[in-house]
């Protein structure tokens, strides 16, 4: 009791004997020093770009760029700005990122489960696929879908067709668009709200048990809603459209919608390549819930594949999440090697042909290091949001 | 939770403002050369603590390479003609000529050159960082790379412009014929910039296909991705040579830009600039003069003033540029004349089989032309 007391006191006359004080001084200590570190590389590498006369400044994001590219999702030409160029670059990364994010995650489920399954062909093909793909680099993957299945493919003027829609040639996959003359964006915003109240309905429904009769077969029909809100707009608006069908046109086709060849080869690598670690995550996930929840759902009398839907994965989930997350992320950062086929992505736009152009390395590896770092930081932050809403909740 | 978070950015902004004070004493990078110049022992102990991390150090480019004892060249990564290696790994080319005439001006020995493969996306950082002394990469000069860069491009070895190669079987006979055509480039290239030029000023519609390196523009343009290859029309007759079968493909004739290709160095040191600016002017006088390697030791006995200055004979035209008086009879000896070096690299009897044209000295219809050696 007195010895304690003599402590307290001691730390009350010597503030370095306090452990708050002496960790904020320890703490504040190493954090001048990671400071004062990167202040001088920051102040080193500006001293040295300055004697060398070489450029240096953010001013160049706002003059021309000059250049075209091949696959735009927003409007660019080649009298648009290097801002601009970079805009397009991060969009066409983010477009590879997500498709390739959904594909994997359905492939990779997929896999997962079927490795497990006790059919022992659909278990083994899995197995096969997953050791292949999984132990081949992925640089190599992407030439082989990239130049060998593009040298399978016919030239535009022999290219395979789909009921005269759909044409599919060494130059990409073509498709009709539909465009809805004046009131595009009235029927897109009618099926989104749609989509929102036939959601909204059902979830009601099934939060309310006590609900009549009536509104639950209404919430039955729900997604008619889906259709019916834009087909209204759409009547309303004079069922003015018109159907732009491709047509091949001097060196290829015209109008419609275009897939070019790196987009597709580029989501195949990723998609297949990340599908196998996938795979893998959802199998260990499977694999950790234990026998005694599936022998009990079976006694409940469930049947294997609703025991696999509303007793296994949403346990398993909880242990394939956080995995999960970092093959986002890789995935994510792996759409970098599309410089190696010319898809026009963040890296090869901006940190190849802008780098080139200005000359400005220091800036725009900052900026491309940046993006991606807030791109990852975004997909974590996600994830971990959704881990905390699967996660057990224990009352 | 605020109260935790307030300690760590109050200790960062004390970090930052600790360091802002603190940098002035790393990053004087004067100061300390004259301080490490001075004799006191104690003050060059400090300079050593207060040096800065260099990227590119205070010597001369000329001590350095005299002090590891060979010229680091950026090249390309196998262009033939330009700088291709073959099945040994030796280097040739007219690039890699000029890179070795700089090593015999200084050295006296032609084999004191060592080569680094660039992409074009690589090559100015290289250079910039101090990994090679010179870039010789088939580079084409222009406004901002001579001024934004640090760089300094010191004449031209090759006059160059960009055309196009497409298949024989489309029939197209005119680069105006190209109207929607998918075009195959290199990245981080002029040739980018001037395919957008060309299109855009003629009114004809087109999409661009960058790839980083060479290869894959050829096997792409092999595979059918694009209708034409586009590039400096010296690569397309060097890049021809990959394809699989090179007879089914043309260069149209039309060339749609100026493409002068020439060495870089770092800005800011002259005399490395002279250094590799007169290495080239002395194989281009060499040319005019009439001496080449076979005939240059007889040449020194010449009465003609302007070849024994050249030679070393007369003068001490060496001693000005910081190298050996026989700096351009080394080079001539052991590497050519610009026009051997020219016929022996992409002359009409290699296979790429270019004519002299632009590339011609200028008293025979060319553009290649020495300011004197006197």
């Amino acid at each position: 009791m007195s010895d304690r007391f003599k402590v307290t006191k001691a730390a009350a006359g010597n503030p370095l004997n306090n452990p708050k004080v002496r960790s904020f001084v320890i703490q504040l200590a190493v954090l001048t020093l990671v400071g004062s570190i990167f202040w001088m590389l920051v102040d080193n590498t500006i001293t040295n770009l300055q004697r060398q006369n070489i450029a240096t400044g953010f001013g160049f994001l706002e003059n021309t760029a000059g250049f075209g590219i091949v696959q735009t999702l927003v409007e660019y030409s080649e009298q648009s700005s290097y801002g601009r160029a970079l805009l397009v670059g991060f969009l066409n990364t983010l477009l590879v990122a997500v498709i390739g994010i959904v594909i994997a995650t359905i492939l990779g489920f997929t896999l997962g489960v079927a490795r497990l399954s006790s059919n022992w062909l659909v278990s083994k093909i899995a197995t096969v696929y997953i050791e292949v793909v999984r132990n081949v680099p992925l640089l190599l993957q992407l030439f082989f879908w990239y130049f060998s299945v593009l040298r399978a493919l016919p030239r535009p003027q022999e290219s395979h067709s789909l009921l005269d829609l759909f044409f599919l040639n060494n130059r990409g996959i073509y498709g009709p668009a539909l465009g809805i003359e004046g009131s595009t964006l009235l029927v897109l915003v009618a099926a989104l709200i749609g989509t929102a109240s036939s959601y909204g309905l059902k979830r009601y429904v099934r939060l309310n048990p006590t609900v009549t009769d009536g509104v639950a077969q209404f919430a039955r029909f729900s997604p008619v809603l889906v259709l019916l809100l834009p087909c209204l707009f759409f009547l309303s608006a004079g069922m003015a459209f018109h159907v732009d069908v491709p047509a091949l046109k001097g060196f290829g086709f015209k109008g419609g919608w275009t897939l070019i060849p790196e987009l597709i080869a580029l989501v195949l690598a990723l998609s297949i390549y990340t599908a196998a670690f996938i795979a893998e995550n959802v199998r260990s996930g499977i694999l950790s819930v234990s026998k005694g929840q599936t022998e009990a759902a079976r006694a409940l009398g469930l049947k294997p594949a609703r025991v696999l839907r509303l007793v296994i994965i949403p346990q398993a989930l909880r242990v394939v999440i956080p995995p999960l997350t970092s093959q986002y992320l890789n995935l994510t950062k792996n759409s970098s090697l599309a410089v190696a086929i010319a898809y026009p992505d963040l890296v090869s736009v901006f940190s190849g042909t802008v780098l080139n152009q200005t000359g400005q390395a220091v800036e725009v590896i900052a900026i491309t290091m940046t993006i991606y770092l807030g791109l990852s930081l975004f997909t974590s932050l996600f994830m971990n949001w959704y881990n905390r809403h699967m996660a057990l909740v224990e009352r | 939770m605020n109260s935790r978070i307030l300690p760590i950015v109050l200790a960062l902004a004390v970090g930052l403002i600790a360091g802002f004070l603190l940098s002035p004493m790393f990053s004087e990078p004067e100061q300390s050369v004259v301080v490490a110049e001075g004799t006191d022992s104690d003050s060059s102990e400090n300079a050593v603590v207060a040096e800065p991390l260099p990227i590119v150090e205070n010597k001369s480019t000329l001590d350095l390479v005299r002090a590891k004892g060979f010229v680091q060249c950026g090249v390309s990564q196998g262009l033939p003609g330009f700088s291709n290696p073959n099945d040994s790994g030796d280097w040739s080319g007219i690039d890699v000529d000029l890179c070795r005439a700089v090593a015999a001006a200084i050295f006296g020995d032609a084999d004191k050159a060592k080569f680094t493969p660039l992409s074009a996306k690589e090559r100015f950082t290289a250079l910039q960082s101090g990994e090679i002394d010179v870039l010789t990469r088939n580079t084409t000069w222009s406004l901002t790379r001579d001024t934004a860069l640090g760089l300094d491009f010191v004449g031209i070895n090759y006059y160059d412009g960009q055309g196009f190669m497409v298949r024989k079987d489309q029939g197209i006979k005119s680069v105006m014929e190209l109207d929607g055509a998918v075009v195959c480039a290199n990245t981080g290239t002029t040739t980018e910039l001037n395919v957008a030029d060309f299109f855009r000023s003629n009114g004809l519609a087109y999409s661009i296909v960058a790839f980083e390196k060479s290869d894959e523009v050829v096997a792409a343009y092999d595979a059918g991705r694009c209708d034409a290859f586009t590039t400096d029309a010296s690569g397309l007759y060097s890049e021809r040579l990959k394809l699989a079968d090179f007879n089914d493909h043309i260069v149209l004739p039309e060339i749609i830009s100026k493409e002068p290709l020439g060495p870089v160095v770092r800005q800011g040191d002259d005399q490395w600039a002279d250094i590799v600016r007169w290495s080239l002017n002395a194989m281009i006088e060499a040319e005019e003069l009439g001496v080449t390697s076979e005939n240059a030791s007889d040449m020194r006995d010449s009465t003609n003033p302007s070849i024994r200055r050249l030679l070393g004979v007369e003068g001490a035209f060496g001693q000005n540029l910081g190298i050996p008086n026989n700096w351009a009879y080394s080079i001539i000896t052991q590497v050519g004349n610009y026009g051997q070096s020219f016929e022996r690299g992409v002359g009409v009897d290699t296979p790429l089989g270019i004519p002299r044209g632009l590339n011609a000295l200028w008293n025979d219809g060319g553009l290649q032309y020495s300011p004197p050696v006197r």
